[in-house]
C-alpha cells in the first residue's frame, strides 16, 4: 500500500476547504515529491469548483486553472501529487463518477466526508494502472506529520501518524 | 515549441517534463512528440486519431479546442502546448453509508 504524506497544518486546511464550501463539494490539487513508498505533499492549493450547476455533488477544476497549477508546480520544482475534494454528506469513497472522470495515473485523489458542514472522514486513493483501460482505485495510507522545514512545538504531534480508514 | 507533459504521462516521454520540439502547428508538434515518444500515442489519441475527450491542450492560456483553427493553429519557438488531462468527479452517485 502506497503511503500519502503531508503536514497536519495541510491535512486541516484540505478538511476545513470542504466545511468552508459545504454544502457544496470543494475541490483542489495537491503538488509534491514522489519519495519510495508514495507521494510527499507539499503544497495545497485551493481551485474553484466549476459544476456551478450540480455543485452538492460534482466538481470540475478549470483546465485553464490545472495549467496555471501545472505551472506553478514547475517553477517550485514540483509535480502535481494528486487532488482533493469533498462529499457532502456522502461517504469519503470513491464513486463511480470519480472514477469514470479520473485520468491522473500514479496520481493520489483524497475524498473528504463532510457530514452536516463538519469534516469526518478523510481518505486517499492512488490511481494505479498504466492506461485508461486498467487503472483501477487502491487505498493509501495517509501519513500526517511535519512536511520538510515546517516547524511544530509539539513534537509528540508532529511525530504522530494517522491512518484513515 | 516547449510542450509541457503532465504528471501521469512523463513516465512515456523519457520522464521528461518539458519536451522541445521543432514544428510549424500544433498538428505537427504532437505528431513530432509521438514520434519520438510512441507511447504516449495511445494516452493522447482514440483509435480513430483523434485527442481523447479527457486531455486538454492549452496553447500558452489558450484552450486549443477554441482556437479558430484548432490543432492546425500555426505555432513559434516561443509557444508553449500544455497537455492537462481533465480533473472532476463527484459523490453523484455514492451508495448511502
Amino acid at each position: 500500500m502506497s503511503t500519502l504524506s503531508l503536514s497536519e497544518s495541510m491535512y486541516e486546511a484540505i478538511r476545513a476547504h470542504g466545511e468552508e464550501t459545504y454544502p457544496h463539494e470543494c475541490c483542489g490539487a495537491l503538488l509534491g515529491r514522489h519519495g519510495e513508498d508514495g507521494w510527499q505533499v507539499v503544497d495545497a492549493i485551493k481551485a474553484g469548483n466549476m459544476r456551478t450547476d450540480s455543485a452538492h455533488n460534482r466538481y470540475n477544476i478549470a483546465p485553464i486553472e490545472l495549467v496555471r497549477i501545472q505551472r506553478s508546480a514547475r517553477e517550485k520544482g514540483l509535480e502535481i501529487a494528486g487532488f482533493y475534494h469533498s462529499h457532502p454528506d456522502h461517504p469519503a469513497q470513491w464513486s463511480p463518477t470519480d472514477f469514470a472522470e479520473a485520468h491522473w495515473l500514479g496520481c493520489s485523489y483524497v475524498i473528504t466526508s463532510v457530514a452536516k458542514g463538519k469534516a469526518t472522514v478523510t481518505n486517499s486513493f492512488l490511481l494505479a494502472g498504466k492506461t485508461e483501460e486498467d487503472k483501477r482505485f487502491e487505498q493509501e495510507t495517509i501519513q500526517v506529520g511535519n512536511a520538510p522545514g515546517e516547524q511544530s512545538e509539539d513534537l509528540e504531534e508532529t511525530t504522530s501518524i494517522k491512518e484513515q480508514r | 515549441m516547449t510542450i509541457y507533459i503532465p504528471t501521469p504521462l512523463r513516465t512515456y516521454a523519457g520522464g521528461k517534463d518539458a519536451i522541445e520540439i521543432g514544428a510549424a502547428t500544433i498538428s505537427e508538434a504532437l505528431n513530432s512528440l509521438t514520434n519520438e515518444y510512441p507511447e504516449l500515442r495511445k494516452h493522447l489519441f482514440t483509435n480513430e486519431g483523434k485527442v481523447r475527450a479527457f486531455v486538454n491542450l492549452y496553447l500558452n492560456d489558450e484552450d486549443v479546442r477554441y482556437l479558430p483553427e484548432k490543432e492546425n493553429s500555426q505555432v513559434s519557438g516561443k509557444d508553449t502546448l500544455s497537455i492537462i488531462p481533465s480533473i472532476a468527479g463527484g459523490c453523484e452517485t455514492v451508495r448511502e453509508a
